[in-house]
This record gives structure tokens, C-alpha cells and sequence, in this order.
């Protein structure tokens, strides 16, 4: 019954969320100065010139697709039907007539695998790095570790990238600069030419979330070390290995994972740059696409399914979170 | 141990003051406006007369970088400033109110922090078409920036509000405005100053990755536009690595002198408290 109340208002809690992140992307565009229909219309008439009769229908059908008819009460309305109820964007204007849906469907399964491979491998390493160096705090080893997180962690991700496509595939033309993927899906040769196209990007994700890690495990680790049982269980005669995982570990694992749900939001905007910088073909290069081609559905499109991503990203974390500490079991 | 805090705050003020007389010093000396195009020859190699050479534009590399310099240190001191002074507002009128009001701006906080704020940037830069003013850019900034400090000052006044000097300030008549200023302020002081830095770190980088992406106002030198137009112009496959190395460069040697501040003040606080 507990666990019940916990995972209702953890539920509403996420719906809130999506919904304020999706009515902030409804409202901001109709309330700015432009207008997407004009914009729209203003471009296809500088291409070829139309009757005045076309132009208005046009106008009506661009209306139409942008859900833009009715008060601004009813657009909303159709407009959370819409995106919660079917997932429905209407179509892409640069790709016509394909549903922006399609498109992100497309592309989420590349953004997922990168930022998932990366925010694990940079939060397992992370936290073991930080873990040792915290445990043996006073040996120059664990300083100099923590003196180079503490060097990359401060570095934006697409800072980071921009340093490395410099690097790697300019100076030193190791990797390719653009992602592209050869040869039909799960052949060696697509899999291959996957991992070479996602090895930079994937690697400039580590190499930045991993500093933060190593940095506040440190800090956390070096505590417990402090504290009263630790002393006790080396007098009892536990093991390194013992003390490590039974004891520092275990109490520095609970804020290590509630900064994993509340980074989530952070990583996810560093990785759009990432994967724009790189040519990656994920959601965030669609979303750079979709500005740089005014493509109004596939903003807003792009833009909502970001929100519920991230959204059910921290959802996840946060109901696994009970699970991974005995004390708070269905707070 | 004392005294390796002391270098680590010592190194990271001295990067940042470097930062702020480039910024804020220097382009006073520099002999031409560097965002007009064709002023110098283009694509000079580094020389005494142009010492990062000159770009693809025309301009000489080393004074667009002050400038540039200079307009992102603003868009990040306006940004730190407001976001702090909301956040902590907001934050201690939710700690110390509670009930309804408390529940309804965590609910706030909780949403914009978890929510990713660079697409909705995006869209808010991509509907400005480019003609916002470094002052606008830093306040739409601060829209995604305040949740932080508040959270943070919310935990504290829930904390001290039970403290008994806060109560004994309460019996004796004091204003709650005065409680927070007297009371309050020096305990929050040190990591408001703390978060003040760390924003203008987020600020910078944020509006760094809308100009590249190319939804910023090109028009204004900004660390971020000037990476936009070297990759505009093929400063990468044409080894023009001055030009786009010295933005990238400068942005990390910048942000390891913010984050070194940060981190060496907050020790230092940590030390003067005896802990």
C-alpha cells in the first residue's frame, strides 16, 4: 500500500513535469513575434510566384497542419490530445509528407544508444575512479586522478568534441569527422564503420560526465572513511575489498544515483551538440535541422519527445532508487 | 593540506582575473573595431603585428577573441547575478512559508531542472532570428538557471528555520526581511557565491552552444559565434587552427579558472568554519 502512494505521486510527478515542459514548448512560439505560416509562405513565394487564391489556400492548409486554427484555448487542447494521446506531430515540412513521428522514431534508438553507452561507462568508471581515489585519499596517485577531473570536468561537452574532431580527425586523421554508417544494419561492416563513427562522440561524452563523478565520489568517499564504522570494521579485521564495497561504497552509492536523475537533463542537451557537432544521426542533429530549416511540427515534435524522454529517464531512476536503499523503502 | 587549497583558489583567481583584463581591459587598446570585416588581410599566419594571425574575414584573430572575451563574461556575470537573486528569493519563500505555496514551487524547480533546457533555448533563440540583444540572451538564460540556488536555499531555510536564534530573532519582533538579511544571509553567503560563479560557467556555455548551432545573434562577438564563423568558414579543412583553436581554448582555460575558484572558495569557507 505504501509502495503504492510512492509510486502514484512519483507518476504525478512526472506528468507534471511533462506537462509543464510541453505547454512551455506550446506557448513560446505563439507567443513570440513571428509567425511560422507567413515564414513558411514567404519562402515558397520567394521560389516561384503563386496566384494570390493558391497563397490563401495554402495559408488555410498550413493552418491546418500546424494545428493552428481555432482559439488558442482549442489548439492547446488538440494540441496535448494530440501529442499525448497518439504521439501525432503532423508531418515534417523539409522532409514532406513524412509524419515528424517517423523521423524521431528513426533517430531516438541512435540518441538512446549514445547517451546510454556513455552516461553508464562514464558513471560506473567514474565513481570507481572516485571510489579508489577516495579510499586511498593522501597517496599521490589519487591526487593526480583527481587533479585531471578536475581539469576536464568544467569543459562543455561540445567544447570537448570540438577539441577532439580538431585533434583526431584534422590534426591526427584518425576517426572520420562525420558519422556515416556503411552497409546493411547488423553486417560487420555496418557495425564496424557504427563503432569508428561513435567512438569520438561517445568518447567526449566520458571523458566530460566522468570528471564530476570522480570528483564527488572522492568527496563522499573520504567522509565515510571518517566515520566511526569504517574505523570499527578495520579493527574488526575486514578486508580492503570488504570495506570498500560493504561500507564506503554502499552509503556513497544513494547520492551518486539521485545526481544520475537530476544529470539526466543536462546530458541529454550536452549530447544534441555532441551529435550535431558530429553528424550523428540522432534526435539532436534533427532538432538542429528542424531550427535551421524552420520546421515548425518537427520542432515541437522533437522538442516533446525530448521532455518525456528525460522525464521517464529520471522516473526510472527515481522509483529504483527504494530498491537500492533499505532505510527509505516506500517513503 | 591548508596550503593546497590555497593554490588550487590562488589558481583559479589568477586565470580568471587573466580572463577579466582581456575582457574588459584590452579591447580598450585594440586599434580597429575587429567585427568589421576586412580591416586586416586575411588568413596571416601569427606575427608580432597580429599575434593569433588573422581570419578568413578579415579580422585579427587576437582582438575578436578580447571581444568575444568580453560579451560572454557579460552574458554570464548578468545571467549568475539574476539567477542567484531569484533563486534565493524563490527558495526561501518556499522554505520558510511551506504548505501549499512550498509545494507548488518545488514542483516548479523540480520541473525546469529536470526538464532538458537546451531545445527549449534553442526554439526561444530560433524565434528571436538571430537579433537578440546580449542582455536578452542572458534573461532568457536565467529562465533555466534560478531552480538551482532556490533549491539549494530552500534546504537551507528548511534547516534554520528551526535553529533557536532564529526563533529567539522571531520573539523578539524582528521583520522577517531582517531575520533573512541578518540571520539568514551569512549562511547561505558562501555557496550563493559558490553557485554565482558555477552560473556564469553554465550561462557561457549555453549561449556558446546556440551560437553554434547558428541561432544566436552572428552579428555580436561572443566566444560561441566565434567558433560558429570559423566552421562557417572552413577554418577545419583549411588548418586555420588559430582561429578556431583560440575560442576552444580560451573557453577551457576559462572554465577550469571558474571552477578552480569555485571549488578553492568553497574549501577555503570549509577551513575558516574548522572543518
Amino acid at each position: 500500500m505504501r509502495f503504492l502512494v510512492f509510486l502514484g505521486s512519483r507518476i504525478l510527478t512526472f506528468l507534471m513535469v511533462v506537462w509543464i515542459g510541453i505547454t512551455t514548448a506550446f506557448f513560446v512560439p505563439r507567443f513570440a513575434p513571428s509567425n511560422p505560416v507567413e515564414a513558411v509562405l514567404a519562402r515558397l513565394d520567394s521560389q516561384k510566384s503563386f496566384q494570390p487564391e493558391q497563397i490563401q489556400a495554402m495559408r488555410e492548409s498550413l493552418m491546418e497542419l500546424f494545428g493552428l486554427k481555432g482559439t488558442l484555448l482549442q489548439q492547446y487542447g488538440s494540441f496535448l490530445k494530440r501529442v499525448l494521446v497518439s504521439g501525432d506531430f503532423g508531418p515534417s515540412l523539409t522532409v514532406y509528407p513524412t509524419p515528424v513521428s517517423t523521423l524521431v522514431a528513426r533517430a531516438l534508438p541512435w540518441s538512446l544508444g549514445l547517451l546510454f553507452c556513455s552516461t553508464i561507462i562514464a558513471w560506473v568508471l567514474g565513481n570507481s575512479i572516485g571510489l579508489i581515489a577516495g579510499y586511498w585519499k593522501d597517496r599521490t596517485i589519487s591526487r593526480i586522478l583527481e587533479g585531471t577531473a578536475i581539469l576536464l570536468y568544467p569543459i562543455p561537452y561540445y567544447i570537448l568534441a570540438l577539441a577532439l574532431i580538431i585533434l583526431f580527425a584534422y590534426v591526427f586523421p584518425i576517426f572520420p569527422f562525420s558519422f556515416s554508417a556503411q552497409g546493411q544494419p547488423f553486417e560487420w561492416a555496418f557495425i564496424k564503420s557504427v563503432i569508428r563513427g561513435s567512438f569520438l562522440p561517445a568518447l567526449s561524452m566520458v571523458t566530460v560526465g566522468l570528471g564530476w563523478w570522480v570528483i564527488s565520489m572522492k568527496a563522499l568517499a573520504s567522509n565515510i572513511m571518517e566515520e566511526e564504522y569504517v574505523y570499527f570494521a578495520r579493527l574488526k579485521g575486514v578486508s580492503d575489498g570488504g570495506i570498500m564495497r560493504g561500507y564506503v561504497l554502499r552509503n556513497a552509492l544513494l547520492p551518486q544515483v539521485t545526481m544520475l536523475a537530476l544529470q539526466l537533463g543536462g546530458m541529454f542537451s550536452g549530447a544534441l551538440l555532441t551529435e550535431y557537432l558530429f553528424g550523428y544521426p540522432g534526435v539532436g542533429t534533427l532538432i538542429a535541422q528542424a531550427v535551421l530549416g524552420s520546421d515548425y511540427n518537427m520542432i515541437l515534435g522533437t522538442i516533446s519527445f525530448s521532455i518525456i524522454a528525460v522525464a521517464g529517464a529520471t522516473l526510472i531512476i527515481d522509483l529504483a532508487y527504494p530498491f537500492l536503499d533499505p532505510r527509505i523503502r516506500y517513503r | 593540506m591548508k596550503r593546497k587549497h590555497n593554490s588550487r583558489l590562488l589558481a583559479g583567481f589568477a586565470l580568471v582575473s587573466l580572463f577579466a583584463l582581456l575582457g574588459f581591459v584590452v579591447p580598450f587598446f585594440s586599434p580597429e573595431d575587429p567585427r568589421v570585416w576586412n580591416t586586416v588581410p586575411r588568413n596571416l599566419p601569427a606575427s608580432a603585428a597580429h599575434l593569433l594571425g588573422t581570419t578568413s574575414l578579415g579580422q585579427d584573430t587576437f582582438w575578436f577573441l578580447t571581444w568575444a572575451i568580453r560579451n560572454s563574461l557579460i552574458i554570464g556575470l548578468i545571467t549568475a547575478v539574476l539567477a542567484t537573486v531569484i533563486g534565493l528569493v524563490v527558495g526561501l519563500t518556499a522554505g520558510f512559508r511551506g504548505g501549499t505555496i512550498d509545494r507548488v514551487l518545488t514542483l516548479l524547480m523540480d520541473s525546469f531542472i529536470v526538464i532538458p533546457s537546451l531545445p527549449i533555448l534553442i526554439l526561444l533563440a530560433s524565434l528571436m532570428k538571430g537579433r537578440a540583444s546580449i542582455i536578452l540572451v542572458a534573461g532568457v538564460l536565467v529562465i533555466f538557471n534560478w531552480p538551482w540556488p532556490a533549491r539549494q536555499a530552500r534546504a537551507s531555510a528548511l534547516s534554520l528555520r528551526e535553529r533557536d536564534f532564529v526563533h529567539t530573532a522571531w520573539f523578539s519582533g524582528e521583520s522577517p526581511l531582517k531575520i533573512t538579511m541578518r540571520e539568514l544571509l551569512p549562511f547561505i553567503s558562501s555557496w550563493a557565491l559558490g553557485n554565482l560563479i558555477n552560473t556564469v560557467l553554465v550561462a557561457v556555455a549555453t549561449e556558446g552552444a546556440l551560437a553554434v548551432i547558428g541561432v544566436s545573434n552572428q552579428a555580436q562577438a561572443t566566444l560561441g559565434t566565434m567558433i560558429f564563423w570559423a566552421m562557417q568558414h572552413q577554418a577545419l579543412l583549411a588548418e586555420r587552427w588559430l582561429w578556431i583553436g583560440s575560442p576552444v581554448v580560451a573557453i577551457m582555460l576559462l572554465f577550469i579558472g571558474l571552477f578552480l575558484t569555485q571549488t578553492g572558495l568553497s574549501q577555503y569557507s570549509a577551513t575558516k568554519r574548522g572543518r
